[in-house]
């Protein structure tokens, strides 16, 4: 398939939309792909009966909501229906611009729903609503910070397959250091630091020594988890008590916003890294889209030359976003220690760096969407563990898969082709 | 459709530079066998240097020592002697000290060079194969999946498994290919996603009826019959697989060297816009390679199921079963210049380092994490050449001119 555009609807009078053959592809992959998750909800409705109940507030709540309780098959027929209405919809090609998006999401929350109702259908606990959507956060909170890294350095031009490694030696920098002074403080600023010094390691060897940087990103991976499991080894376990048991982040509730109904408790009740997630996709929108510094990262990104020829240094622009990008993953990294129970153990990050590379890529390397697939990733993972506790016929494996297939159909194409910067992974040389 | 390659690759706007897959073919055609051995063995030795470095300060007791460094230089010099001469030299015993060594380390080396000469397979096509880890995956499943559940009558048994073991390597790697060749997905991410797509499979496989050990509630498959089992040579670890793995890199030598797909692999690797013109078909190169990578990465991972563990027996089918084999591939095609001799030697080396960081845990006190420490730090400056001699001055000479050339070819 070329770039040029087909004409796919032929032209016969007055305004007629044309749609390049790339765009109806896409259009025509995502109605299947709907239609077929649509007929995958309509099996379920095989399997359903009594009421899904749905907890929208935890027992420890201050505001007490109350339990809704919808009646099993209505609920997932209408859902089906809906689902498979914008299926149609979708494959009609008769919806544009915001009917587009409106069937696309009406079709997701459909599926969400239909689901969940098929989960909790039955069962003597309720769904716990806001449980799911405070989780969704906790979890996503590593993800976000992750994928600001990988969008920082793709912007500029260098591919990080490594913020999984920035964030193993983050997360045991801030475990061990928390440890020894007892102090959150010191260790969220040791994770940074870590994070910042595999950044540097990135940067020498891909934009100093032009190693080919997907090469680099696994050997930096493999390096993180020799040398924290090395050192684990031989200095933290023989001696954990005192090298391996930091103090955690304390929830910190905002006060007045906290003790709203439902939204309190998910959204302001959150550790400082959930906040300081949420206002750098701000921060990082800002600097890339809104300053002089971020015109030139995203310049040297698509075009090192012509950036270079009006006199902007590739080199060090490149370098300053790859270091920022490290500070994120410090940040991101401490989660899992500061974020958990202050305990580090080998490869305590299991894939997560990944996830946030797929993020970014899902996200079309901007950061505002690479954190909406943040949330999206942390909201599945959380479902995972859900469904697992409400113990349904479906395995939380292949929810927890969901993220990687989810990444593997945009790469493939269905959801519109996205485009990396142009000099993604291309190493300058004057 | 390849100029839209979603994670930009060497097909970009910018003035191309060599592809990678260039630079390493470049590299070990252009360099000559005496830079490259100088290269690799300046890596290893800087490696151990900075490994060394890594154990002094880690030791608290060695450490300590320090402090005496003005008054009694000798104490310090004694204890951090004493600690790196302990653990390299209980590395090198482990590794190659006795007969049983020698068979660890053919055992440790044998699912390296397999996986290694996937990826390497991979390289040569211009293809960036991360995904040797759920090839992998499936070819341990699949083979083990035979041996538990199938009875076949001996020799047959062991034959239906590897096959299977094999098969199930070069579906997941032609699924990438397919996906790279006709809807121009990357297949780094997509490799990336495969893994842990296998990875979450696995551990799904192993909570059904058909995997799961009758009795257990632990993710672990039943124990392999003996019709199923690799044989190995006298009562060491010397087994089936290593020899396997040696035909393979035979085979891969000749397919690559004298064979005409090989030539086509070649060929789409160093220039796919020229290999496309001489009408060659790329899709097809890159399905059929994708395929044979994936094949040899099950070959690594059939091993973990099929080959005696220590104990005798294979080890059932479990969540880690194949480990990190397809991860350390990749470091093992890099050190070994995607060349098959070359992964010969380097899943060898590997395989070494493996078998002696236990001997090294046990005999030194040493954490055999340490070996994936220098394992990484070699790749890494096997990698960078350039940082090689800044650090060791006095191969400036030798190894500039292997660089220059390197990247030119």
């Amino acid at each position: 398939m070329s770039a040029t555009p087909v004409m796919a609807a032929p032209q016969v009078s007055g305004v007629e939309r044309l749609e390049s053959s790339e765009r109806r592809r896409s259009r025509l992959s995502l109605g299947v792909l709907l239609l077929v998750l649509g007929l995958g909800l309509a099996a379920l409705l095989l399997d359903i009966e009594g009421t899904a109940s749905f907890a929208l507030s935890d027992a420890f709540d201050e505001v007490q909501l109350p339990v809704i309780a919808v009646p099993g098959f209505p609920t997932l027929l209408a859902c089906t229906l809906l689902l498979l209405a914008g299926a149609v919809g979708i494959l009609s090609g008769r919806l544009h611009g915001w009917t587009f998006t409106l069937a696309a999401t009406v079709a997701g929350l459909a599926l969400v729903v239909g689901f969940l109702t098929w989960a909790a259908a039955g069962r003597d606990l309720p769904f716990p609503v806001s449980n799911q959507f405070a989780g969704t956060l906790a979890l996503a909170t590593p993800l976000v910070f992750g994928a600001l890294t990988g969008v920082l350095g793709e912007r500029s031009g260098v591919v990080n397959v490594s913020i999984e490694g920035q964030f193993l030696t983050a997360a045991f920098a801030a475990a061990l250091v928390g440890s020894i002074t007892k102090s959150v403080v010191w260790a969220l600023g040791a994770a940074v630091i870590a994070g910042v010094l595999m950044a540097a390691l990135l940067a020498v060897f891909a934009i100093t020594y032009l190693v080919d940087q997907v090469v680099l990103g696994v050997v930096l991976n493999l390096l993180a988890s020799g040398l924290t499991g090395y050192l684990y080894d031989q200095l933290v376990q023989p001696d954990s008590q005192n090298l391996n048991l930091s103090p955690i982040l304390g929830k910190i509730p905002i006060p007045g916003l906290s003790s709203l109904p439902f939204v309190g408790p998910v959204f302001f009740d959150q550790t400082i890294l959930a906040y300081l997630a949420g206002v750098s996709v701000l921060v990082v929108w800002f600097l890339l889209y809104r300053t002089k510094w971020g015109l030139r990262v995203r310049a040297v990104g698509e075009h090192p030359r012509a950036a270079d020829t009006v006199g902007v240094s590739v080199i060090g622009i490149r370098w300053s976003a790859v270091l920022l990008g490290g500070l994120f993953a410090g940040l991101g990294g401490a989660f899992f220690t500061l974020g958990t129970t202050g305990q580090f153990s080998k490869d305590i990050t299991v894939g997560n760096g990944f996830i946030a590379l797929a993020a970014v890529i899902m996200g079309r390397w901007h950061p505002g969407l690479a954190a909406v697939m943040a949330l999206f990733f942390g909201f599945v993972k959380q479902l995972g563990s859900q469904v697992q506790s409400l113990k349904t016929p479906v395995p939380s494996d292949f929810l927890l898969l969901l993220p990687y297939v989810a990444t593997i159909i945009a790469v493939a194409g269905v959801l519109g082709r996205s485009r990396a910067p142009a000099a993604d992974g291309a190493p300058y040389v004057k | 459709m390849s100029a839209t390659s979603v994670e930009g690759g060497p097909a970009s706007a910018t003035p191309p530079g060599p592809s990678f897959g260039q630079r390493l073919l470049g590299v070990f055609r252009g360099g000559g066998l005496w830079r490259e051995a100088a290269t690799t063995a300046a890596a290893i030795l800087l490696a151990l240097l900075v490994g060394a470095i890594l154990m002094i300060v880690s030791d608290p007791d060695v450490a300590g020592q320090w402090a005496y460094l003005f008054t009694a230089p000798h104490l310090p010099l004694a204890a951090s002697w004493g600690k790196v001469w302990g653990a390299y030299s209980a590395l090198f015993v482990g590794a190659l000290g006795s007969p049983t060594a020698i068979a660890e380390t053919t055992a440790r080396s044998a699912p390296l060079i397999a996986a290694g000469l996937g990826v390497g397979l991979g390289f040569r096509a211009g293809l960036f194969n991360i995904g040797a880890q759920g090839q992998a995956i499936w070819g341990a499943v699949l083979a083990a999946y035979v041996g538990f559940a199938w009875q076949l009558p001996l020799g047959l048994h062991l034959l239906v498994a590897i096959l299977g073991g094999l098969l199930g390597g070069a579906v997941w790697g032609g699924i990438v290919g397919v996906l790279k060749a006709k809807a121009g997905a990357h297949e780094v991410i997509v490799t990336i996603m495969m893994n842990y797509i296998a990875m979450y499979l696995l551990a799904w496989l192993l909570t059904t009826s058909a995997f799961q050990r009758p009795g257990r509630t632990d993710p672990i498959s039943p124990e392999l019959p003996a019709s199923a089992t690799m044989p190995s040579f006298g009562l060491t670890r010397f087994h089936l697989g290593f020899i396997l793995a040696v035909v393979a890199a035979v085979a891969v030598w000749w397919l690559l060297e004298r064979s005409v797909l090989g030539m086509q692999i070649r060929a789409v690797g160093a220039n796919p816009h020229a290999a496309r013109t001489a009408g060659m078909s790329e899709a097809r190169t890159t399905i059929i390679t994708m395929a044979l990578a994936g094949g040899l990465a099950g070959l690594a991972g059939l091993m973990s199921t099929l080959a005696p563990a220590p104990s005798g027996v294979p080890t059932p089918l479990s969540d880690g079963v194949v480990g990190s084999v397809g991860f350390d591939a990749i470091t093992v095609a890099l050190l070994g210049r995607s060349h098959p001799i070359g992964i010969v030697f380097a899943g060898l080396l590997f395989g070494a380092m493996n078998a002696g960081g236990l001997a090294m845990q046990s005999m030194a006190q040493t954490p055999n994490t340490l070996v994936y420490v220098l394992q990484a730090l070699i790749v890494l400056f096997v990698a960078a050449p350039k940082l090689v001699s800044t650090l060791l001055p006095f191969l400036k000479g030798r190894l500039r001119k292997a660089s220059a050339t390197g990247g030119e070819a």
